[in-house]
């Protein structure tokens, strides 16, 4: 039996898994924006506070994802849910650090000048200074996507969802006639899903970024 | 000296009240201003004029609250500022800075509509406004209403930042070396046509530059700024380049000061001396008789609308027709003393011919008179831009 022959007879499992395995990467980008961006916010202005919280996020990046996943079956048990924080960790890193670094290079003056226009803090932050830093921020969580790819398939070890199980099953049947193409096939998913997002970013990227802005 | 409103003789209505104003940064052992009191007459532009680091912007961001003060207190119109929400004092306030500071992100035409649309303006005034303000600066508001500031140059985007700042049509502007990053020549122009600007729209503005050439030609007022925001003299351009307050004012207008001071003299604030003239169509018995009566080598002759219409030779007085040098330099009422003197260098003449409005005769100044006044021989009858205004 072929490669293309197996694929034929299990391309609905690694269709589920795939599209598992993106809705977790996701999840775990969704909660890092949630809690980067405002913590971004909070902190870029600040010294001690925005070393701290950079220096943090770089720490969690550095922990093993093995042991980062294993350790958060203790308070999450398995499945979803610590598949899902563990990711939003290592996504936390590229999504805060491009927040701060898009919103701390901006043109001093043009902030400025919108301060002294009369504009509000809040509209000052929603209206000139995101969509300003928006580009930086969104080249951050393309990074973090990428990363996460890969990193997701380790959700598998903690019965998490994705291409990871496919990965992991091929693996444990190692020896047999068709193990190496299991693994293959989450791989290849994974490849897959990398160009994809990828290309999604980059239209996302042309389609948001304000046309004043840019080469 | 810093506490009244100097140069005028009318005690006009100060717009701006600085009242021993400070400002201390943390950990600076200097105050960046100290003890400041000023008077910004409205309808008037005060140039800050100054070395670097001396407070000039740190003085002008004060008023809008860009900055708090540490000390004194700030009057808008009557008003303590402090008793205003800040962003309403600031919405009340045109800002215009050497970087322009536009949105990037946002269309020529959004930029201008900025303090509008925080005003409240409904949107067929805010659209007429941009088009308006674009035409005031010199753009075609077909042409450059839906570009992004990159997409225009320094200068195009300096004038975008002026009208943006006029924008919510504000009672007092301020403008931070708003022409620092233009090119002298291309600087030259935006001054004018700011000028011509503030002529029509009366703002009260504070205009801070480095440059006291700038200061002179923009400043109904020139407050010269001393180290901590000192304000070492404040007065017309005029009679800061005339009578310098102290050694370091005189330092800071430097040796260029009698030169200036030609530029800020215009013709129709002088008594211009007067000339022999002789009407053109008088007989040649006349012109002879006019022409002995006087020690110069030429007479004026003048037409029957008293308009100059040639030079006289004192030797050929009663030749018919008569002889004559055509009159190659008049000047206008609104030229300076700098004209004048420019003319007769570049004419190789040592007479210029003023004229009035309409063309007609009011006298001949000559090398000496310039240089008199240069020296201050003479004195000027009054100087020109505040009695105009
Ligand atoms: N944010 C700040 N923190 C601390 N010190 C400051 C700050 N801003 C300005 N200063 C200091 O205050 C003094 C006055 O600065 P300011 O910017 O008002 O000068 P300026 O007259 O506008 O100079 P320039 O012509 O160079 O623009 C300077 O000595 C400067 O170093
Ligand atoms: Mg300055």
């Amino acid at each position: 039996m072929t490669f293309l022959d197996y694929f034929a007879s299990n391309w609905t499992d690694v269709a589920d898994a795939t599209l598992a395995h993106a809705v977790l990467v996701l999840q775990g980008l969704g909660l890092a924006v949630l809690i980067g961006v405002p913590v971004a916010v909070a902190t870029y202005r600040t010294g001690a506070p925005r070393t701290a919280v950079l220096g943090f996020a770089g720490l969690l990046l550095t922990i093993p994802s093995y042991a980062l996943f294993g350790l958060l079956i203790t308070p999450l048990g398995l499945g979803t849910g610590p598949s899902v924080v563990a990711l939003t960790m290592y996504a936390l890193l590229p999504v805060l650090r491009n927040a701060v670094v898009g919103l701390r290079a901006l043109d001093p003056a043009v902030v400025e000048s919108a301060r002294a226009m009369g504009m509000t803090r809040p509209r000052v932050l929603l209206t000139v200074e995101l969509p300003l830093a928006w580009p930086v921020l969104l080249t951050g969580l393309r990074v973090a996507t990428q990363l996460l790819l890969g990193i997701a398939a380790i959700a598998a070890a903690v019965n998490g969802p994705g291409l990871g199980n496919l990965i992991l099953d091929g693996l444990a049947s190692a020896g047999t006639p068709y193990a190496a193409y299991l693994t293959v096939e989450g791989c290849l998913g994974i490849v897959l899903l990398a160009v994809v997002f990828d290309l999604l970013f980059a239209g996302l990227n042309r389609l948001t970024t304000a046309k004043g802005l840019g080469a | 000296m810093t506490d009244a409103t100097p140069g005028t003789e009318t005690a006009e209505r100060p717009m701006i009240r600085l009242d021993r104003l400070a400002k201390r940064y943390p950990g600076q052992a200097q105050a960046a201003v100290e003890e400041l009191s000023l008077d910004i007459p409205e309808g008037r532009i005060v140039a800050f004029v100054g070395p670097s680091g001396c407070g000039k912007t740190t003085t002008m961001k004060l008023i809008n609250r860009l900055i708090e003060p540490t000390s004194g207190r700030i009057h808008l119109d009557g008003q303590d500022v402090t008793e205003l929400p800040v962003h309403e004092l600031r919405r009340r306030i045109g800002y215009a800075i050497q970087s322009s500071g536009l949105f990037p992100h946002r269309t020529v035409a959004d930029n201008i509509a900025t303090v509008p649309r925080l005003l409240g303006w409904p949107r067929q005034r805010v659209t007429e406004r941009v088009d308006e303000l674009l035409t005031m600066v010199g753009l075609a508001p077909a042409t450059y209403r839906d570009r992004y500031p990159k997409q225009l140059s320094g200068g195009q985007q300096q004038r975008v930042g002026v009208a943006r700042a006029l924008g919510g049509d504000p009672q007092v502007m301020l403008m931070d070396e708003p022409f620092g990053a233009i090119d002298p020549q291309n600087r030259e122009a935006l001054q004018d046509e700011f000028l011509r600007i503030q002529r029509t729209v009366r703002k009260t503005i504070v205009f801070v530059t480095h440059d006291i050439d700038e200061a002179c030609r923009m400043g109904d007022l020139i407050a010269v700024f001393g180290e901590n925001g000192k304000v070492r003299q404040y007065d017309t351009p005029e009679r800061i380049l005339a009578e310098p307050a102290d050694e370091f004012v005189a330092a800071f207008i430097g040796s260029g000061a009698a030169v200036r001071r030609l530029s800020l003299t215009r013709l129709d604030a002088l008594d211009v001396p007067e000339w022999p003239t002789v009407d053109a169509d008088a007989d040649p018995e006349r012109r002879l008789a006019v022409a002995r009566a006087q020690d110069r080598e030429y007479c004026l002759l003048l037409d029957a609308d008293r308009r100059p219409a040639g030079w006289l030779p004192t030797e050929e007085a009663d030749t018919e027709p008569p002889s004559h040098f055509p009159v190659f330099s008049t000047l206008g009422p609104h030229s300076t003393l700098f004209d004048a003197l420019d003319l007769m260098l570049s004419a190789d003449t040592s007479t210029v011919v003023a004229v009035d409005d309409e063309g007609r005769y009011r006298g001949v100044l000559e090398m000496d008179t310039v240089r008199e006044l240069i020296n201050g021989e003479r004195t000027a009858a009054g100087h020109g831009r505040l009695q105009e205004a």
